[in-house]
């Protein structure tokens, strides 16, 4: 069965991944249709976060959906001590479907097992953000033109990374290759290399920022190292330049290499990496709205391609 | 000779046999028992050959459902239950953790929203042997020791 929302990125299997993907393909070739027409999205952002909201606003505005919601909790009830359950069923009482960001984690979880319409979870605390993952997933489909065994080097803080842990089980069904770089503080958490011994994924850790590392890879996926994160400073002052990558570290990668990053970018991808050809960051931002354009037409049960036919018979 | 009893024999209920004994409350709490009117014995710090030290509780003309007992396997995954009719065993049970527990253990993350919701908590039961349990919501684990109970 079709999940009913989308809080996880393990709440959807391969088919329904593959299914969003190519729907957002579609999107990507055509982001301006009628498909939302008469149908209101409730975006409920208890924790600002304007590069997301903005996305998931543009990706409705273009289908010609309506929006309703708050960008901030202090502007909604739940600064006057209203419960979320109520918050929830107050927009869903007006909208088709909510799209929803909150800085407690289950927050989505629970909020779909109250909602009468499907929900969209837009980043719960530490916990998920389903639809980075798949717009992640998107890119790397995109320009490698499979998910199929790729070699993916991941940099940068693997410990707190919440797209990080989520890409890892996002990419789990298509037998991919790992090479996880970080410094010891920051390392990959037992738990994700337990999931990747029990589904017979290969990985190798590295703490240096090697060569190798970058040379092997399809696809090196850069995350930044928070300060905050380092319980001992002189450890971060140690690190903090390690994991930034320059342009010419890319010399010797593959033609097909591209560099992602969840953005924001803080240091760690130097500026003149952004002219190289192999740097894709910006055009992944951007693959988020078709790929939110995707989610919620797949939530709505809105045939994409069954309307783009109609529209050809109509011009024949 | 007949042998003495360390608590008073029970002539229908339920009778829970080799809580640790630093355990005890937890099972009353468990299962509720200061909310019953029937009489209960609770005995604490008890001579036990095999544990050294052991608690015993017993419920006259209770029985519990399969889903209340296996609460008690959370906090004492070995205690011996008998269900006593005429003062006679008539029924063993063991206790088994189930697959899911609802509203019984706290979450332990402060940013989980069971914590910030009037809402019931639920646990998956993902190691039944070293009982390992994951959050529903925050998607969490919690090893047994870190069991805190609602």
């Amino acid at each position: 069965m079709k999940p009913k929302s989308l809080v996880n990125i393990g709440d959807y299997n391969r088919t329904d991944i593959l299914r969003i993907l190519d729907n957002a393909a579609q999107f990507k070739a055509n982001p301006n249709r009628n498909l939302l027409e008469h149908r209101v999205c409730a975006t409920l952002f208890f924790e600002p976060s304007t590069r997301t909201r903005l996305s998931f606003e543009t990706a409705v505005n273009r289908l010609r959906g309506r929006i309703i919601g708050f960008s901030d909790a202090a502007t909604s009830s739940s600064s006057k001590g209203e419960s979320l359950k109520d918050t929830i069923m107050m927009a869903a009482n007006y909208a088709d479907i909510v799209v929803m960001r909150h800085h407690l984690e289950g927050s989505a979880r629970y909020a779909s097992e109250i909602s009468p319409v499907p929900i969209v979870n837009a980043g719960d605390g530490a916990n998920q953000h389903p639809t980075q993952t798949l717009l992640d997933m998107f890119s790397i489909y995109e320009t490698q033109g499979t998910l199929e065994n790729l070699t993916i080097t991941i940099v940068g803080d693997l410990k707190y990374g919440r797209a990080v842990h989520s890409l890892i089980e996002g990419m789990a069904d298509f037998r991919p290759t790992f090479n996880f770089v970080a410094p010891d503080e920051l390392k990959i958490p037992e738990k994700y290399k337990s999931f990747c011994d029990e589904k017979g994924i290969a990985y190798r850790e590295f703490t240096e920022f090697s060569p190798e590392a970058i040379n092997s890879a399809d696809i090196l996926y850069m995350t930044r190292v928070q300060r905050e994160r380092f319980t001992d400073l002189m450890e971060y002052e140690k690190v903090k330049n390690i994991y930034i990558l320059h342009n010419d570290m890319l010399k010797n990668s593959k033609p097909t290499l591209r560099v992602l990053h969840p953005l924001p970018r803080v240091k760690e991808i130097n500026q003149d990496v952004d002219d190289n050809p192999k740097a894709y960051y910006f055009q992944q931002a951007k693959n988020g709205m078709f790929v939110r354009q995707a989610v919620i037409c797949d939530l709505l049960e809105i045939e994409v391609n069954e309307v783009t036919e109609v529209k050809k018979l109509r011009k024949e | 000779m007949r042998k003495e009893l360390q608590v008073a024999a029970l002539e229908n209920g339920t009778a829970i046999d080799h809580i640790p004994s630093d355990k005890v409350f937890d099972v009353v709490s468990l299962l509720q028992l200061d909310r019953l009117s029937n009489p209960i014995t609770i005995g604490g710090n008890l001579e036990s050959k095999k544990m050294g030290t052991k608690g015993i509780i017993k419920i006259a003309n209770k029985f519990f459902e399969e889903e209340e007992i296996n609460r008690i396997a959370l906090v004492a995954p070995n205690v011996n239950l008998n269900i006593i009719r005429d003062y006679e065993v008539a029924e063993k049970k063991d206790v088994t953790l189930p697959d899911t527990i609802i509203d019984i253990v706290k979450c332990n993350n402060p940013k989980c929203i069971t914590n910030n919701e009037p809402m019931k908590t639920r646990f998956h039961v993902i190691d039944k042997e070293k009982v390992e349990l994951q959050c529903h919501y925050c998607e969490i684990k919690i090893g047994k020791e870190n069991i805190v109970l609602k």
